[in-house]
């Protein structure tokens, strides 16, 4: 494993965030400094408030950072673009547009070539596995099928960055796990970067290349815990369950002085 | 496929029994039907027969009955009976108001939508109209009658400014709630999308506030078909409104409740065709569908 080798594909550094919240001021993220090699796949994990979505937004180019600056292969971040690509846990898509539609929504705004839209989208609803549901509209769809249509419209628009905002949370344990697997096979063959918002140890863990640890009041990143487990990981082996222990104590360490 | 080929196999292998309860379904869901269709046109001829037996027991003159009524609608649809002034005029009267309206009604959907789109999304333009706009509407379009015939003059242009007033507002408003009510996360998703400034309206703001701004459309044009007859009633020869007002005129009772009669049956049909299309553009969204 050559990861340390990659080019940094995400920077960031001093970025702060503050919320005007009535006529006080609440900071939302500390300094914030990190570094993302191309290709990993990090999980950011932490209690509500602590920043996470907060930072994940900043990345997406949905917020500006207070101060500091968020860049992508050096390029500073401004506003959204299709480099950066958000899954939403509440899916987002478009409801008026059938599954096909959807996702060939980003490169049709790219003006591509019919023929070129038509074979991305094809490929992509191939890729996530919804050729019997193509022309089916959002309505008709159950969670985990929403959830694959979004991930497949991030990456039919050559997202290199895949952000996800605690995307499996409204899914059942079932239709969770077999995303995770199946988000696990995109990442490895399509080499995306992805950065995964989650409250599960165990997702996290299941997961990531490497997770940090947020803490709240305010945001910042607490530690950094790089997951070096061969895949495909069992949940059950020692070495899982140790990482996950001591992941949790770092997450529970936090939260034990603020209910004092 | 499979569970296809399944379900396939079990419905040619059922029992009598399940063939037999199958069957009971059906006649229920028939019955059902008929029992809607039965009091649905039933209670419009009770209430014509209620209509015949008060004016046949009061003895009155001034009201006619539903039979004279009758006799009228034919004479006004294919002439023969009274070869008057009205005698198979109807399609004439029909296509006037028709043109009336929706010049009207697509006058204030072609001002109306855009300009509620802009209005919804765009905060300055929305300080800028909303407080004039909050401050007109409560105006009855009625009251406009007076000075759209000054602007107008007697004639048909007043009668289409009186329906645009009035579709108009339903419209603009409808559209501007529609915008106000987009889900923003689709607006985040359509910009990380590569969606910006004139497509965002076209490919996002205008979809997703269908369902609103059709709801407004159908309002609006059953106000339409209100203001069409106020509109009509003065200084216009032809028009169901007309119609309406010269059988005022000529103590013609027969020839007003025959006006009205057709008057409620076009807004019955428009109203349909409006529910078709907006069904056929809203067929994504189970909701909004009926």
């Amino acid at each position: 494993m050559n990861k340390q080798e990659r080019p940094a594909i995400l920077t960031i550094s001093g970025v702060t965030k503050r919320f005007a919240a009535g006529d006080d001021e609440v900071e939302a993220l500390a300094p914030v400094d990190l570094t993302v090699p191309q290709g990993e796949f990090v999980c950011l994990i932490g209690a509500s408030g602590c920043g996470k979505s907060t930072l994940l937004r900043i990345i997406a180019g949905f917020e500006q950072p207070t101060t500091g600056d968020a860049s992508v292969y050096g390029k500073t971040i401004t506003g959204p673009g299709s480099d950066r690509g958000m899954v939403f846990q509440d899916y987002a898509l478009f409801p008026w547009m059938t599954v096909r539609q959807n996702i060939s929504f980003g490169p049709r705004q790219r003006r591509l070539p019919r023929g070129d839209v038509a074979r991305t989208t094809d490929e992509f609803v191939k890729l996530v596995g919804l050729e019997r549901f193509a022309d089916r509209y959002p309505t008709q769809l159950s969670g985990g099928m929403k959830q694959r249509v979004a991930i497949a419209r991030v990456l039919a628009n050559n997202a290199n960055i895949l952000l996800m905002d605690e995307p499996f949370g409204a899914l059942d344990a079932l239709t969770r796990e077999q995303l995770q697997n199946e988000l696990l096979q995109i990442w490895s063959r399509t080499g995306v970067t992805a950065i995964f918002v989650t409250h599960s140890v165990e997702e996290a863990v299941l997961l990531a290349d490497r997770v940090l640890v947020m803490s709240a009041g305010p945001g910042r990143i607490d530690s950094d815990f790089r997951i070096d487990l061969a895949r495909p990981r069992d949940v059950s082996s020692p070495e899982f369950n140790a990482l996950r222990r001591d992941i949790a104590r770092r997450l529970t360490s936090h939260l034990v002085p603020s209910r004092a | 496929m499979n569970d296809h080929a399944t379900t396939l196999s079990k419905a040619a292998e059922r029992s009598a029994p399940e063939a037999a309860a199958a069957s009971r379904r059906r006649h229920r869901q028939r019955l059902e039907a008929l029992r809607a269709f039965a009091l649905g046109i039933g209670f419009p001829i009770l209430l014509v027969l209620i209509w015949d037996r008060a004016v046949a027991i009061s003895g009155t003159r001034l009201i006619p009955s539903p039979y004279q009524v009758a006799v009228m609608m034919y004479d006004f649809s294919f002439g023969g009976v009274y070869d008057d002034a009205f005698s198979g005029t109807i399609l004439i009267h029909v296509w006037k108001s028709v043109q009336r309206v929706y010049a009207g009604f697509f006058f204030a959907a072609l001002i109306g939508i855009p300009l509620g789109l802009m209005i919804g999304r765009i905060k300055i333009l929305r300080q800028l109209l909303d407080p004039t706009i909050s401050l007109l509407r409560p105006i009855p379009v009625t009251a406009w009658l007076p000075l759209s015939m000054i602007f107008f003059g007697l004639g048909p242009n007043a009668a289409i400014f009186l329906v645009f007033l009035g579709a108009f507002y339903p419209i603009l408003l409808n559209t501007i709630f529609g915008v106000r009510s987009v889900d923003p996360r689709l607006f985040e998703a359509a910009s990380m999308l590569g969606c910006k400034g004139t497509a965002m309206f076209r490919e996002i703001i205008l979809p997703a506030s269908l369902p609103s701004i059709f709801n407004g459309l159908r309002i609006a044009h059953g106000f339409a078909w209100i203001l069409i007859v106020v509109g009509e009633m003065t200084g216009v020869p032809t028009g169901l409104g007309s119609v309406v007002m010269d059988g005022r005129t000529l103590s013609r009772t027969d020839l007003v409740i025959t006006g009205m009669i057709v008057i409620g049956a076009c807004g019955f049909v428009t109203d349909r065709i409006i529910v078709a299309i907006s069904n056929h553009f809203l067929r994504w969204s189970p909701q909004h569908r009926e």
